[in-house]
């Protein structure tokens, strides 16, 4: 495995006369914030590993407007929106993964009615699928015995019934999956959910992600493990808050670490 | 003659104030905007079967939903006894299809009394987790005054209208032995030792006091939560069926975009609301007030909330009660309220900015009720004509807008992370 991740850019790879199989679709926490570019870039060296042909937009991608319309901005996200389906519909892009569950649902469930109809992959789901198809490999050396408790991102389990696609690659990691009570449709937030991560939470006993973050330590798991950027930054700082030092990871990373790729 | 009469002047003033009632709610209901949830109605039906008929999201709370089914299959069905008291009140009979039915109706009004058993005892158990153990979500701080209130009185009603039915069959048990009744006869003997006409009276008076209540309690609902029994079948019929992260596009923003990015669309001018987003009632669709109408108050929304867990102003159940209050507020003083709003007046904006958008209040409502489209609506109004966001929201909008990121990263930045 080589440390140089392969990158390809959409508008590059057309130029050439190739068309890529996906599009990988970094979102924004994926391209600027520093705990989620680690997510992008696990994600990129398993789509390497598995030899997927995939390209990103680049600096032709922008927000897909999910804060923008939660905070009631209704004109920006549609702005944003038709932008955005503006480049996708241009490059005749028909299929879509990314790692940030906002972005999921808003490219799956709102840009349609704005014309945008693409297939929409969450990176839980596609590489679950490359799981099954044999083109990506789980080792599982690493977390053999390992205490791992999933936290739900609201936008990926009870907003899209997408409870099974981590939880089956966490197994393949050999490692033993807990459950927090309030877990799948249940699940809490972590707090950062309609553009909450954008500003001070509001008077109240206690913050949203301490009180996640004390029901996923009650587990005593090794690695508390989720699938969104959002909720990776307020879970980590609730982990840091509780004194405890337990890692926080992404999926993508956890296959990374366990298999050695990084 | 003069109990018949008697019956008939309580039995139209009992239909006419019901009737009065519905009406009043329908104005209420129609100063919603009109609904466009009409399509699909198959599974419009399907979820009206599952969720209100089948109690289909009760079984979360297991403990909660045997009681309650208990209380409903019992109210449905005592109430078929209904049929007969009318007929008994009209024509001045006495069990009138008694006859008819021979053993069967001692059978039927056997079950009834046994279900009357059962719904007395589960109203009780309800009053014992209200009161003795007081379960979080009924002492939230949203259910001071009124709602509680309301709870307890309709567990009494119930549990007085039952006693009335197994009272007026004890009596008549007490005084003939072939009474076509059973838990009767198993009762009779409490009241033995009572003359007849003592026992006759009591009939007597637990048959109106019944027939009475049954009308009072009629009257009652349409200004409680307790018209959820009538209404949870229109309100889940008018469910959300399209995806649940989906917050559906409004087509008066999407006009104008378009003809920013073709000078030569023509946008609709009519589709421009007066508003963007709600600031009262009226702004709110008619799905959005029948959900209000419609809830029952029982706080699950409100324990799934990280907001409320963690002790927050905001509570859903707070939203649908607040928004169904100044509904009553506009029917009942009409002009001398135009200047109070749902927002400000009934909602706070502190509230409405506690949201995470997170689905947990619409996913455990039994009803499919969904406090949530009311709170992004009101952000819609609050952002849209107010400019009124919190602080770093407006700066989060403002990057998005400059450099189609929330942070302020230039665009052109945005694969910079491969070379990291
Ligand atoms: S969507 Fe909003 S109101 Fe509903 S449970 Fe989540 S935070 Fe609470
Ligand atoms: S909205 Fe639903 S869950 Fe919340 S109190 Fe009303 S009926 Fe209960």
């Amino acid at each position: 495995m080589t440390d140089t991740l392969h990158v390809p850019i959409l508008a590059d790879m057309l130029a050439e006369g190739k068309k890529p199989d996906v599009l990988f679709w970094v979102g924004c926490a994926g391209s600027f914030d520093d705990r989620a570019k680690k997510v992008t870039k696990a994600f990129v060296k398993l789509l390497n590993e598995a030899g997927i042909s995939f390209a990103i937009l680049g600096s032709e991608e922008g927000c897909t407007g999910d804060p923008a319309r939660r905070s009631g901005n209704e004109f920006l996200f549609q702005m944003q929106a038709m932008q955005n389906i503006e480049v996708l519909n241009g490059y005749d892009v028909q299929r879509i993964v990314t790692t940030c569950p906002h972005c999921f649902n808003t490219l799956k469930n709102e840009y349609p009615e704005l014309g945008g109809k693409y297939e929409v992959f969450h990176h839980s789901q596609f590489l679950r699928e490359l799981l099954k198809a044999g083109k990506l490999t789980i080792q599982g050396g690493a977390f053999k015995g390992k205490r791992i408790v999933f936290h739900d991102p609201c936008y990926l389990g009870r907003i899209n019934q997408t409870y099974e696609a981590p939880r089956d690659l966490l197994k393949a990691l050999d490692a033993e999956l807990h459950e927090m009570g309030r877990c799948k449709k249940n699940g809490l937030c972590c707090g950062a959910g309609g553009a909450q991560m954008f500003k001070e939470p509001e008077k109240g006993d206690k913050d949203i992600n301490v009180e996640r973050v004390e029901e996923a330590l009650a587990t005593k798991p090794d690695i508390i493990a989720t699938g969104c950027p959002f909720c990776k930054t307020m879970i980590s700082d609730g982990v840091s808050h509780s004194g405890k030092d337990v890692p926080v990871l992404d999926i993508a990373e956890a296959i990374v670490q366990a298999g050695d790729l990084s | 003659m003069a109990a018949q009469l008697a019956f008939f002047i309580l039995l139209t003033a009992g239909s006419v104030v019901f009737a009065w009632q519905v009406q009043r709610l329908r104005r209420g209901l129609a100063m919603g905007r009109p609904s466009e949830r009409n399509d699909q109605p198959l599974r419009r039906w399907k979820t009206m079967a599952r969720v209100a008929l089948g109690q289909g999201k009760m079984g979360s709370r297991p403990v909660a939903a045997l009681l309650h089914v208990v209380v409903y299959v019992g109210f449905v069905l005592i109430n078929i006894e209904v049929l007969e008291i009318l007929v008994d009140g009209a024509i001045g009979s006495h069990r009138f299809f008694a006859p008819y039915l021979g053993g069967a109706y001692v059978g039927i009004i056997g079950f009834f009394e046994l279900l009357g058993v059962a719904v007395i005892i589960a109203c009780l158990a309800f009053l014992f987790r209200r009161h003795v153990m007081r379960i979080p979500r009924f002492r939230h701080a949203d259910m001071k005054g009124w709602p509680s209130k309301d709870a307890d009185i309709i567990l009494y009603i119930e549990i007085m209208l039952m006693s009335a039915l197994l009272l007026m069959n004890t009596a008549e048990a007490a005084m003939d032995a072939e009474a076509p009744v059973v838990v009767g006869h198993w009762l009779a003997p409490l009241l033995s030792g009572m003359d007849e006409n003592s026992l006759h009276w009591i009939e007597r008076i637990a048959w109106w006091f019944h027939f009475a209540g049954i009308l009072a309690f009629l009257n009652y609902l349409p200004r409680s939560k307790h018209f959820h029994i009538i209404l949870a079948f229109p309100n889940t019929w008018y469910s959300k069926l399209s995806a649940r992260g989906r917050i559906p596009a409004m087509p008066s923003v999407t006009g104008e975009i378009k003809s920013m990015m073709d000078p030569s669309y023509v946008p609709d001018e009519t589709a421009v609301p007066d508003r963007f987003g709600a600031k009262d009632v009226s702004d709110l669709s008619f799905a959005n007030l029948l959900n209000a109408f419609t809830c029952t108050e029982c706080g699950r929304c409100t324990s799934a909330c990280p907001a409320s867990i963690t002790g927050k102003s905001l509570s859903p159940r707070q939203i649908m009660m607040a928004t169904r209050d100044r509904v009553e507020e506009s029917l009942d003083k009409g002009e001398s309220a135009k200047d109070n709003h749902l927002l400000d007046n009934f909602i706070s904006r502190e509230s409405l900015w506690a949201c995470t958008s997170c689905n947990a209040c619409v996913e455990v409502c039994p009803l499919n009720i969904d406090p949530l489209d009311i709170i992004l609506q009101m952000r819609q109004y609050l952002t849209m004509e107010e400019s009124a966001a919190p602080a770093p929201l407006n700066s989060m909008m403002s990057n998005i807008e400059n450099n189609g990121a929330p942070w302020a990263y230039p665009q052109a930045d945005r694969a910079a992370w491969i070379n990291e």
